[in-house]
């Protein structure tokens, strides 16, 4: 849930800024707008989620009401409104990849992790979540780790083990 | 083997860079519909008889031609790769392995249209595919085929990516435009349609991946060539996302008219059912459309085989039939519980449930609550009939489809299994280890007990 007493400082890279720069170009005279959905997922793969503060920023630069870029991000699944572990697997939970053992994976990886659906663990490397089709279902399960997105497919415990040691180790 | 339009090159090393693409004899539809006029590009895909691949399955050319051109207003394409309906990945492999295909066809069809930008609105969870795009919509640019005068024909194209945010509802043509405009996916009330007021207000044509690539061949070959492939009313190939207890899910194209049961069972395609088991139900065109049992799948209700086109998985209307949808084709085996399948459907679209219209908002989630109970062993006879009265109460009562989308598979499921809804309240601790298994769902089609309901 959003809440909009938090409020921490925040400081954006002149790189995120440019990529702001570069972005609004994309639309027309007066429609930057537009450009909100881009720019959350920028300031989100720098900061890792987004605060209030980065929000009320991302509002000023683009000229627009701070509901306006609030109502948004809550409204999409892809943007988080409170800090999450640095690597977040979103696994699949849809039809399709129940079929085969997406729901096993995720209880695997409860235990493996030792914390709950959107929970971080101790050491802030981790949190997961079941998120809903994520468009590959003829190689399930999967899931995926932002800010790239990257995808991993046909997975079982024992892969989802060796991606969780490999990503402690980087 | 079956003709190939969109993959016929997928195999070839390197066919996503643009060099490779275009000794395969990429970009030639570009060079042919540039020295064409826009209405004859348009004419092509009307002959062609291309119908939307997105889910709806309406005629491409005929959209097109809607398109309203007012003097001095900008016109806007929209390419819609939010793809997101469960058991559909074909256009996320497509521009995986082949972008400039659908970067070749953006530019054909913009040319068609008069759009002088164009964006393709590409789901956020898809950030590798944007990367993919972007990097093609650069070497395309390179070589003279997007920016200002375009082969020295003095067409200008500028054509851009846009992330969506993760909201299934944007696949919806007037969310996504609320979306590419930086807003909440909440769809549009219609009319206008957006050929007459889209994006920014403008003339807009929303098509999706699929269609939009679909356009080179036709270019290439002729709207009356694409129209000679297929049957009937449904021209041309189609992807088809192939996932579900099958031994070689994946994507594959086919000629419409395939019969199913050659899709489902022969090497080329699927390859039968995964670890020896037999077919219980299958779910043809993505989530949204109805289920339906496997007898059902491979014959119609008069014994003729069913084939993979419009019309024919359609025969039959919703007592028997189900619909082409976006090709997303899911294969249960006799180890699934249906009950549970519906269950996890109707989370689904409880969770994606935009919230604009209170029988969608309201509805899914009471099916989702309705549909969990009976799953875990709680629930009661009256329960059943209950999930049917909301679904119809939901279904025709909504802006957009996704409240028919949510109410079809529930109704649809329980029309085809309801034994086994019934069995699970029967037997309420069995139910929660054991399954209900093959039953009676795969017998000969006589004996299939056909309801007549609506």
């Amino acid at each position: 849930m959003l809440r909009v007493e938090e409020q921490q400082p925040v400081d954006f890279s002149p790189a995120l800024l440019a990529k702001f720069d570069e972005i609004v170009k994309r639309y027309p005279e007066g429609k930057q707008k537009s450009a909100l959905l881009p720019i959350l997922h920028e300031v989100q793969a720098e900061q890792g989620w987004l605060s209030t503060s980065a929000m009320n920023r991302v509002a000023d630069y683009l000229d627009i009401q701070d509901i306006e870029v609030y109502e948004v991000a809550s409204f999409y699944t892809m943007y988080f409104l409170k800090p999450q572990g640095k690597y977040m697997l979103e696994v699949c939970r849809t039809g399709p990849c129940c079929l085969v053992g997406a729901e096993k994976l995720m209880n695997h990886i409860e235990q493996k992790l030792g914390v709950k659906e959107g929970e971080v663990t101790p050491d802030g490397l981790f949190s997961w979540r079941g998120v809903e089709c994520l468009a590959a279902c003829g190689y399930g399960p999967v899931l995926q780790i932002g800010p790239e997105y990257t995808f991993y497919e046909n997975l079982n415990e024992q892969k989802v083990d060796d991606l969780i040691e490999d990503l402690r180790k980087k | 083997m079956a003709r190939k339009l969109l993959l016929e090159h997928i195999n070839v090393p390197g066919i996503n860079t643009f060099d490779v693409y275009r000794q395969k004899g990429g970009y030639r539809a570009v060079e042919k519909a540039l020295k064409m006029t826009p209405d004859e590009v348009v004419e092509e895909v009307k002959k062609s008889g291309l119908r939307g691949r997105g889910g709806a399955g309406f005629p491409t050319g005929m959209k097109w031609s809607f398109l309203a051109k007012p003097e001095g207003v900008p016109r806007y394409l929209v390419c819609n790769a939010d793809e997101s309906e469960p058991g559909t990945f074909k256009d996320r492999y497509l521009m995986t392995y082949i972008p400039h295909a659908l970067i070749e066809g953006m530019i054909v069809s913009s040319f068609a249209l008069g759009a002088k930008t164009s964006y393709i609105y590409v789901r956020g969870e898809m950030m590798p595919q944007i990367r993919i795009l972007e990097r093609a919509i650069a070497e395309a640019k390179n070589a003279g085929f997007l920016g200002k005068n375009i082969l020295g024909s003095g067409y200008d194209l500028e054509l851009y990516v846009q992330p969506g945010g993760g909201a299934y509802i944007c696949g919806e043509e007037t969310a996504l435009l609320e979306s590419l405009e930086g807003k909440r996916g909440n769809p549009r009330i219609k009319p206008p349609f957006p050929a007459i007021a889209g994006l920014y207000g403008c003339p807009t044509v929303v098509n999706n991946v699929e269609s939009i690539a679909a356009t080179v061949p036709i270019i290439n070959d002729g709207g009356d060539e694409y129209a000679k492939i297929g049957i009937g009313r449904s021209t041309g190939t189609k992807l088809i996302s192939a996932s579900g207890n099958l031994v070689k899910p994946g994507v594959y194209e086919i000629e419409l008219g395939l019969p199913v049961e050659e899709f489902i069972y022969s090497d080329e395609y699927c390859g039968g059912i995964a670890n020896g088991k037999r077919l219980k139900a299958t779910v043809a065109g993505g989530s949204s459309v109805p289920v339906l049992p496997a007898n059902l799948t491979l014959k119609l209700a008069n014994g003729d085989p069913r084939l993979m086109s419009y019309e024919s998985l359609s025969e039959g209307g919703f007592a028997t039939g189900t619909m082409m949808g976006s090709g997303g084709f899911i294969a249960f085996d006799e180890d699934q519980c249906m009950v549970r399948n519906t269950w996890n459907f109707a989370r689904f679209y409880h969770h994606e449930s935009c919230g604009q219209c209170s029988p969608c908002r309201e509805g899914t989630g009471w099916m989702e609550k309705v549909l969990h109970r009976l799953e875990y062993g709680h629930g009661k006879m009256s329960d059943i009939d209950l999930l049917v009265d909301v679904s119809k109460k939901i279904e025709g009562n909504t802006i957009c489809p996704l409240g028919d989308a949510a109410a079809w598979p529930v109704a649809s499921a329980i029309r085809h299994f309801r034994d086994e809804f019934e069995w699970h309240v029967k037997e309420p601790v069995k139910c929660l280890d054991a399954n209900y298994g093959l039953a009676n769902y795969a017998n000969p089609i006589a004996k299939a007990e056909v309801t007549t309901e609506n």
